[in-house]
C-alpha cells in the first residue's frame, strides 16, 4: 500500500507531470510565472483546490454517479463533468473569499487567476481522472497529491528561470510570452527524461 | 423517466449545499471594503476590457476611490459614467474636459512629397526603421500604414488620403494609438478644439518647405500673432497650450503655411 502510494505521487508528479507532459493547466502555469513568490502561492492555492475538490467529488462520484455504488442504484457517470465544475467552482470562491480575509497580499498577486482556477483544466482533469481510474480512495488523493504537487513544482521551476531570463539580452521579437513558451517546450524535453525512470 | 428525475434532484441538491456553504463563508470571511470603492464599482460598466490601463473595473474603482485616477478615467462609460462617478467622490465632473486624440500631421498623398517609393510590408513600425524614416520626405510625418488604426479598440482611427484622421465622437482617449505610433504624432487635444497645429514637422525653412506643402517651417508667425501666449515655437515647430488657448484662430489666419486646423 505505502509503496503503491508513493509510485503514484512520483507518477504524477515527474513522470506524466500535469503541465509538462499532458498540457493540462497551462493557462496559469503561463499566466502566473512572473515572480517566484506569486508562482509558489498559485501551486500551493491549486494543491489545495486539487486535494479538495478530489476528496468531494470521489465522494460524490461513489455514493450518487457510479452504478454499483450509488444510492440510486442507477449510472448517472454522465453527471460527472457538470457536478464536478460546480464543486470545484465553489472550492475556488472558497479560497477566494479566505485569501481575500487573511492574506490579501497574495490574494492581490494572483490577481484575475485565482478565480480563473475554476477553469484551470488540470483540476477538473485530475477529479475525472480520479473518479474514472481510481477505485481506492487513498491511492487516488496520492495520485491528486502528485499532480498538484507536480504543477507547482513546474509553476516554481519555470518562474525561476524566467526571473534569471529577465536579466538576459533577449531579441526584441522573442521578449515576452514567446521566450516563455520556448523555455517551457525546453521543459517539457527535459521531463521526458522521467519517462525511463522505472518504479513500480 | 426515473433517471432524468434523480440526475436533476442530485444536481439540485448539490447546488444547494453549495449555495449554502458559499453564504455562511461569505459571511464568516467577510472583508470591510471602502464604501465609495462599491459605490465607485456600480458605476463602471463592468466589462473589464482594460481600457483606462488598470486591470479592470475593481481595480480602476479603487483607483479612482483613492484618487490615483480621474473620475473619467473610463474610457467606454464616457461622460454619462464619468459624471456619477464625480456625484460619488464630490468632484466637480466639469473640471476635467473629454479629450480625444489628434494626429499632428496633415501629409496627405497630395501635400506631401516622397524621397522614394517604399512596396514593404505594410506597417508604420517597419516603414519607420526605414532610412529619413518611411518614404515621406518629412522625418516626422504619419505614415498612414495603419498601426494605430489596428491599435484602436473603439473604430476611432481610419486611414483618410494617406494620413490618420481621428473620429472624434467615437475616441475615448485610451491613448492605444499614442503608444502604437512609432513616430509619435498623435496627442490628445481637448473635445470640439477646432485650431491644433496640424505638423510635427521639426525642421525649418527650406528643408521643411521642401518635405510638404502643408509643415510648419518654424517662423514664428504664429507666436508673434497671439494675444495670450497660447503658441511656441519650440525645437522647430510650433506647440499649443491647450489650457492658455481661446480658440480666436488668429495664428489659423497668419499662418503662412496653413498647418493650424480652422
Amino acid at each position: 500500500m505505502v509503496a503503491e502510494i508513493i509510485v503514484a505521487i512520483i507518477t504524477a508528479a515527474l513522470i506524466s507531470n500535469v503541465v509538462l507532459s499532458r498540457f493540462l493547466g497551462i493557462c496559469a502555469f503561463l499566466g502566473v510565472s512572473n515572480k517566484v513568490e506569486t508562482a509558489k502561492g498559485m501551486g500551493v492555492a491549486v494543491i489545495f483546490v486539487i486535494l479538495l475538490a478530489t476528496a468531494v467529488t470521489f465522494g460524490i462520484n461513489y455514493l450518487f454517479l457510479e452504478e454499483k455504488t450509488s444510492i440510486f442504484h442507477l449510472d448517472l457517470t454522465y453527471l460527472q463533468t457538470i457536478a464536478f465544475i460546480l464543486v470545484i467552482a465553489c472550492l475556488v470562491q472558497f479560497l477566494e473569499m479566505f485569501l481575500k480575509r487573511y492574506i490579501p497580499s497574495l490574494y492581490k498577486a494572483l490577481g484575475i487567476y485565482l478565480p480563473l482556477i475554476t477553469t484551470n483544466c488540470a483540476v477538473l482533469g485530475v477529479a475525472l481522472t480520479v473518479a474514472q481510474d481510481y477505485s481506492n480512495f487513498i491511492i487516488g488523493m496520492a495520485y491528486a497529491l502528485g499532480t498538484s504537487g507536480g504543477f507547482c513544482i513546474s509553476i516554481v521551476l519555470l518562474a525561476s528561470i524566467r526571473e534569471k531570463l529577465e536579466n538576459n539580452d533577449i531579441p526584441e521579437s522573442f521578449k515576452g510570452k514567446p521566450i516563455v513558451l520556448i523555455m517551457a517546450c525546453l521543459m517539457a524535453i527535459a521531463f521526458t527524461g522521467f519517462s525511463n525512470l522505472n518504479i513500480g | 423517466m426515473n433517471i432524468i428525475i434523480s440526475s436533476v434532484v442530485l444536481l439540485a441538491i448539490i447546488a444547494l449545499i453549495i449555495g449554502i456553504f458559499l453564504g455562511i463563508s461569505s459571511e464568516i470571511f467577510k472583508v470591510e471594503v471602502d464604501e465609495k470603492i462599491l459605490k465607485v464599482r456600480e458605476c463602471l460598466p463592468g466589462n473589464n476590457c482594460g481600457g483606462c490601463g488598470y486591470a479592470g473595473c475593481d481595480a480602476l474603482a479603487e483607483a479612482i476611490a483613492k484618487g490615483e485616477a480621474a473620475v473619467n478615467q473610463c474610457p467606454v462609460g464616457g461622460a454619462p459614467v464619468a459624471a456619477k462617478i464625480s456625484e460619488v467622490m464630490g468632484v466637480d465632473a466639469g473640471t476635467s474636459t473629454k479629450m480625444v486624440a489628434f494626429v499632428r500631421c496633415n501629409g496627405t498623398c497630395v501635400n506631401a512629397n516622397k524621397s522614394y517609393e517604399y512596396t514593404g510590408v505594410k506597417d508604420c513600425r517597419i516603414a519607420a526603421s526605414l532610412p529619413n524614416a518611411g518614404e515621406k520626405a518629412c522625418r516626422n510625418a504619419c505614415l498612414g500604414y495603419g498601426t494605430c488604426v489596428a491599435a484602436c479598440k473603439f473604430d476611432a482611427i481610419s486611414i483618410v488620403d494617406g494620413v490618420a484622421k481621428v473620429d472624434e465622437e467615437k475616441c475615448v482617449a485610451c491613448k492605444a494609438c499614442i503608444n502604437a505610433c512609432p513616430m509619435k504624432v498623435i496627442e490628445l487635444v481637448p473635445y470640439g478644439k477646432k485650431h491644433k497645429v496640424e505638423c510635427s514637422n521639426k525642421d525649418k525653412g527650406k528643408v521643411a518647405m521642401d518635405a510638404c506643402k502643408v509643415s510648419c517651417i518654424a517662423c514664428g508667425m504664429c507666436e508673434r500673432t497671439c494675444s495670450v501666449g497660447a503658441i511656441k515655437v519650440t525645437n522647430g515647430i510650433a506647440i499649443m497650450d491647450y489650457e492658455k488657448c481661446n480658440d480666436c484662430g488668429a495664428c489659423a489666419e497668419k499662418c503662412p503655411r496653413k498647418c493650424i486646423t480652422k
